[in-house]
């Protein structure tokens, strides 16, 4: 029954993570993004990783820079493709990283359904496209549906506004995206944030991400990125 | 049936999208041209914009020193939230879209058929890396979903077919295609043309493979 861990450095928070892992990695775009993790899971130096996130890197900064680091076999994403995803687009082309495409709302679901216990859900998204081919579809009230599994992560790395030395977080604005999610989803969920306040301090009636989810926590200096990059 | 002289420019058909909002719905508008839709909507008609990163209540984009790196929209461009804005995360995001809560969407298209399905996400040719976001989840989940578009390529090839050539994104969920030449309606029946923008009825029926009703006889 371990209790949430408050981590000193993120070297210490990311330590263990092994080889082939599932990792889910927050973040749209850059918003949201654990870099202080990301850069210690660099360091580390975990290979063949499975991640799972909404993109697959922006620039040369957070998952751009473990992708280029060589660490990532395979990415489970919904969006791939933007004007800033050059390492990722490299890779892929050249043909050193395997893709599997995921409706985002599916990919956000999925995690959910692990985290919640469930075992597979039906859903209308993508049926008669491409990326149901192969599921199971039912009809149900004269709609079809296709069978999702969930999807489950080794580890979880997120970005939090402010944690609580219980492990109860809070988010900030548009950041939040697949932040309480994926903590509910992982085996060990690794939170960043950028202070630790004293248990209490929260108002239990704002706390989005409940201390059961979250493993260990960490206090990051806030950085700053644009949406193209680092500023 | 309205009948112009000419052509909509982008603005003026985002303008001509945004008279067709009903008051008060929350509606989703898809990256790329459909965004320009929200300059054009009056804020006493208490329009809610939903951005499927996690935002009801978005405002416009943010400028200068209201640029939050951690307040986006969905094309990752940064915004700002306007008075009674709320923040949720992604299952929930997209569990109203699918669950039927939101009214409207307008996405852009590649291709929609006269059946009203949907090709937006993926050219499907070789070496293009594909990418869905969230274009799958919109098409089957709003109340509406309205296309906006050019009605031709730039090869001249009409946008509106029999069937779709491209990936599929939905099947059977557009209702309405607004484009720079005529706006139509997917009845269940067939396709209704309802404003023309400088072509003629019979212009469409020669350029356009599929089978055109008119609202009201007229050429």
């Amino acid at each position: 029954m371990a209790r949430t861990a408050i981590m000193p450095t993120p070297d210490e928070a990311v330590a263990g993570i092994e080889d082939g892992s599932t990792v889910l990695v927050g973040g749209f775009g850059l918003a949201g993004m654990p870099f202080d993790l990301i850069d210690a899971l660099i360091r580390q130096g975990a290979a063949d990783l499975t991640i799972v996130a909404n993109n697959a890197g922006n620039g040369d900064v957070g998952l751009a820079a473990l992708l280029a680091a060589g660490r990532v076999r395979k990415v489970i994403c919904s969006f791939p493709r933007q004007v800033d995803s050059y390492v990722f687009d490299e890779l892929f082309l050249a043909g050193k990283i395997e893709l599997e495409v995921v409706p985002q709302g599916n990919l956000a679901e999925r995690m959910r359904a692990a985290g919640a216990g469930i075992g597979a859900f039906y859903c209308p998204t993508g049926v008669g496209t491409s990326l149901t081919e192969g599921k199971e579809i039912r009809s149900i009230d004269g709609r079809d549906y296709a069978l999702e599994y969930p999807i489950r992560g080794d580890y979880a790395l997120i970005s939090a506004h402010i944690g609580d030395r219980m492990g109860n977080l809070v988010y900030r604005k548009t950041a939040r995206n697949f932040g309480p999610v994926m903590a509910t989803a992982a085996t060990t969920t690794i939170a960043q944030v950028s202070s630790i306040v004293p248990t209490g301090d929260l108002d239990p009636e704002a706390v989005v991400t409940p201390s059961i989810y979250v493993d260990r926590v960490v206090a990051v200096q806030a950085r700053h990125y644009t949406v193209q990059g680092a500023r | 049936m309205i009948q112009t002289a000419t052509a909509l420019a982008p603005e003026q058909l985002a303008a001509r999208i945004a008279q067709d909002i009903p008051a008060g719905a929350f509606v989703n508008l898809g990256i790329g041209q459909p965004t320009r839709i929200a300059d054009h909507l009056a804020p006493e008609l208490g329009v809610v914009l939903h951005t499927e990163n996690g935002m009801l209540g978005m405002g416009r984009e943010a400028k200068g020193e209201e640029i939050d790196p951690d307040l986006t929209n969905a094309g990752k461009v940064p915004v700002t939230e306007t008075p009674g804005a709320s923040y949720f995360h992604h299952a929930d995001s997209f569990a109203m879209m699918r669950g039927g809560h939101l009214d409207v969407c307008v996405l852009g298209a590649f291709q929609v058929s006269e059946s009203g399905d949907l090709a937006n996400w993926h050219t499907g040719k070789p070496g293009a890396i594909p990418a869905v976001g969230g274009a799958m989840d919109l098409a089957i989940g709003a109340k509406d979903v309205y296309v906006m578009m050019t009605l031709f390529a730039k090869d001249g090839s009409p946008k509106l077919v029999p069937a779709c050539t491209y990936p599929l994104t939905g099947v059977g969920c557009v209702s309405r295609i607004y484009t720079d030449r005529a706006i139509f309606e997917i009845t269940g029946d067939g396709v209704r043309v309802t404003e023309t923008f400088g072509i003629g009825v019979d212009e469409l029926r020669d350029r356009l493979d599929v089978p055109l009703e008119t609202a009201h006889p007229a050429g």
